[in-house]
């Protein structure tokens, strides 16, 4: 059998891999390639950025407060002195942070639930009240409760940024997986009835190998979307939630918390609220973008148009 | 090939499948849809067995029953000496590469996202450990076999036409050399030209791979063409079992020949002075049969007895079986014995 693979089959390639194709439709996408160059820059800044820009962000000079652009602090000072492009690397390592993790948290649980609701029916009931009980529930109180009881465990097991760090990703993951969850169960009871599924099932293919053959990759388009929304979504609650005084402490920087101390300021100095807005608003952006991409490469039917 | 020397390899008793009816507030189960209700059949090994009969009278539900596709209500199947009407789906799986099915929708059922060589070898990954060479070179035989080049390899569903999907699932069929083969309607999605190409195809790869086939189709003339025997189905019972020749030249069942004359004669002039029988009325719904004989409600012949009992699925010469009352003076103990059934 090998043999005739090799001899009479030059002229046939062996099946690509799929991996290449992917990249080759992904090239073509303007938009996207665009958004992973501007996304990567923001990471490289963010997170190299400081071993440049040596200025620490928590170091309080008050006598150069309240200052525009110059060469020393480019994008100026706070109102203790503070130099912002340092605390804007500091917030955007954070910010970033949280914003992937909680969404690869919550992308994670939406999943997981909806292809279980929808893929095995006797679940189906338990897993979408589960939904209804998350989405019915208050949020404030709720993440007020858990904040309360596990915040001082939290920090003295990991210490004080570390412990808030897997605070905030694991209460922004919990609140925001159900409507992932939603949309991904309504995909995979539609696909289940499909004729491939039971093409499938009569070769004998186990629930298993049925999920991460035939179902995931047909649901991958609304994960995709959720993912890219998630991400913007976790940045933005992190910041309310910070501004709520329920995150990080005050004078740690995110994005979020540069944000909100800023609009105390919004009239004197209005440019102080553009840095970090305009760092969240276009990392959102460039990542909508990558995931726009991301979801056509992926659909062979799309490819090469 | 002569039935008396034949042994069946597919032997169907008794098999019922009912979907469960829930309406209500608590769900409560108010009836069934009997889709197939106490069918009997034997599948000779390496004969085609034709299952006809109009649009929702069960013959899918009945072909993918028999492959266990659903968990049957009712009956046994025997294939190849195994029963496996009762097994669970996980014990199954050492069954399945003996019975395979070719779907009606090559479009439906084939999964967008994988490229041909993945749908193909997709059998092989599941029941069979072969390295990467082995597993491309019995791909590309198989590719060869139903007559796909091998550059298509790489390709997805949607780039092929629909015949040419057709041929995809018929290789996906054959990778695990299977026994037996349903044919779900494989050519109704298919213009008539390309119609043609795929039943040869098969008719070839069942002299080539000693196949036994189960075709379902509504084509009278297609399956005219390709079956050894023909079994009619009406409302989820056989009305009529019979070899080809004999059902085609002389149909017993009022039913089969209400089918039969709906086929179109190709001579104008002999179409002119045919006689047509026109059915008239709804099939009746499968959830609330009538009482008595299934075709009671249409049946240009209809007798008072068919509508109190049901009619016994007998032999009436050898090899041909019909389930009607006309055919009872034959067998005077019939009555009794449809009276103990319903």
């Amino acid at each position: 059998m090998t043999d005739i693979a090799v001899n009479s089959l030059a002229n046939a390639r062996p099946p690509r891999s799929q991996w290449l194709d992917f990249w080759e439709q992904f090239r073509t996408h303007r938009g996207a390639l665009f958004g992973m160059t501007f996304f990567l820059f923001v990471l490289l800044i963010v997170f190299v950025g400081p071993y440049l820009w040596t200025l620490d962000g928590q170091y309080i000079d008050i006598r150069a407060r309240n200052q525009g652009p110059s060469l020393a602090h480019p994008f100026g000072t706070d109102q203790l002195g503070r130099d912002t492009l340092s605390r804007l690397m500091a917030g955007g390592q954070v910010s970033l942070a949280v914003g992937i993790t909680a969404m690869a948290l919550s992308l994670l649980l939406g999943t997981l639930i909806g292809v279980m609701a929808g893929y095995f029916k006797r679940l189906d009931g338990l897993l979408m009240r589960l939904t209804d009980l998350f989405l019915a529930l208050p949020l404030l109180p709720l993440l007020l409760v858990i904040i309360m009881l596990f915040r001082d465990t939290l920090r003295t097991a990991f210490g004080p940024e570390t412990g808030i760090f897997i605070l905030m990703v694991f209460v922004i993951g919990i609140t925001s997986w159900m409507q992932t969850a939603r949309i991904v169960r309504g995909d995979v009871l539609a696909i289940k009835e499909r004729e491939f599924v039971l093409a499938s099932r009569s070769i004998g293919t186990p629930s298993r190998r049925m999920i991460t053959r035939h179902i995931l990759p047909n649901v991958l388009s609304p994960i995709m979307v959720s993912a890219t929304l998630g991400i913007a979504n976790a940045i933005i609650t992190e910041s309310a939630l910070s501004f709520l005084g329920l995150g990080f402490p005050s004078d740690f920087p995110t994005w979020g918390r540069l944000l909100f101390d800023s609009t105390d300021y919004l009239q004197q100095y209005p440019e102080r609220v553009l840095w970090p807005g305009l760092a969240i608003s276009l990392t959102v952006l460039s990542v909508n973008y990558v995931g726009d991409g991301l979801r056509d490469a992926l659909d062979p039917r799309i490819r090469g148009r | 090939m002569t039935e008396a020397t034949a042994k069946p390899l597919v032997q169907v008793r008794g098999l019922k499948m009912h979907f469960p009816i829930h309406a209500g507030l608590f769900q409560r189960h108010v009836g069934d849809v009997k889709a197939v209700d106490d069918i009997s059949l034997d599948i000779l090994e390496g004969e085609t067995l034709g299952l006809v009969g109009e649009s929702g009278c069960g013959k899918s539900t009945a072909g993918r029953s028999v492959l266990r596709l659903y968990d049957i209500t009712d009956g046994s199947i025997i294939i190849d000496g195994t029963d496996i009407s009762s097994v669970d789906q996980d014990s199954l799986r050492g069954f399945r590469p003996r019975m395979q099915m070719i779907f009606q929708d090559p479009q439906a059922s084939l999964n967008p996202r994988m490229t041909l060589a993945d749908i193909i070898g997709e059998p092989l990954d599941e029941h069979e450990r072969l390295s990467k060479g082995q597993r491309l070179g019995r791909i590309y035989e198989l590719m060869d076999a139903v007559g796909l080049n091998r550059e298509f390899a790489n390709r997805y569903p949607h780039e092929f036409s629909g015949g040419q999907r057709q041929r995809i699932g018929i290789a996906r069929a054959l990778a695990l050399n299977p026994k037996f083969i349903v044919c779900d309607e494989p050519i109704a999605a298919l213009d008539v030209s390309i119609q043609a190409q795929v039943v040869n195809l098969l008719e070839d790869l069942q002299k080539q791979f000693g196949l036994t086939y189960l075709f379902i189709s509504h084509d009278l003339s297609m399956i005219r063409h390709i079956a050894t025997r023909v079994a009619v189905m009406y409302l989820g019972k056989i009305v009529e079992l019979a070899p080809r020749d004999a059902l085609y030249a002389e149909p017993k069942h009022p039913y089969t020949q209400a089918l039969l004359s709906a086929v179109p004669e190709p001579d104008p002039a002999r179409e002119a002075d045919r006689k047509h029988i026109i059915l008239t009325g709804d099939v009746p719904s499968p959830s609330n049969p009538p009482d008595g004989c299934n075709f009671c409600t249409r049946c240009p012949k209809v007798m008072d007895i068919c509508r109190r009992i049901e009619p016994v699925f007998q032999e009436l010469d050898p090899g041909r079986y019909a389930a009607c009352h006309l055919f009872d003076t034959k067998n005077t103990t019939a009555e009794p014995t449809a009276g103990t059934r319903t």
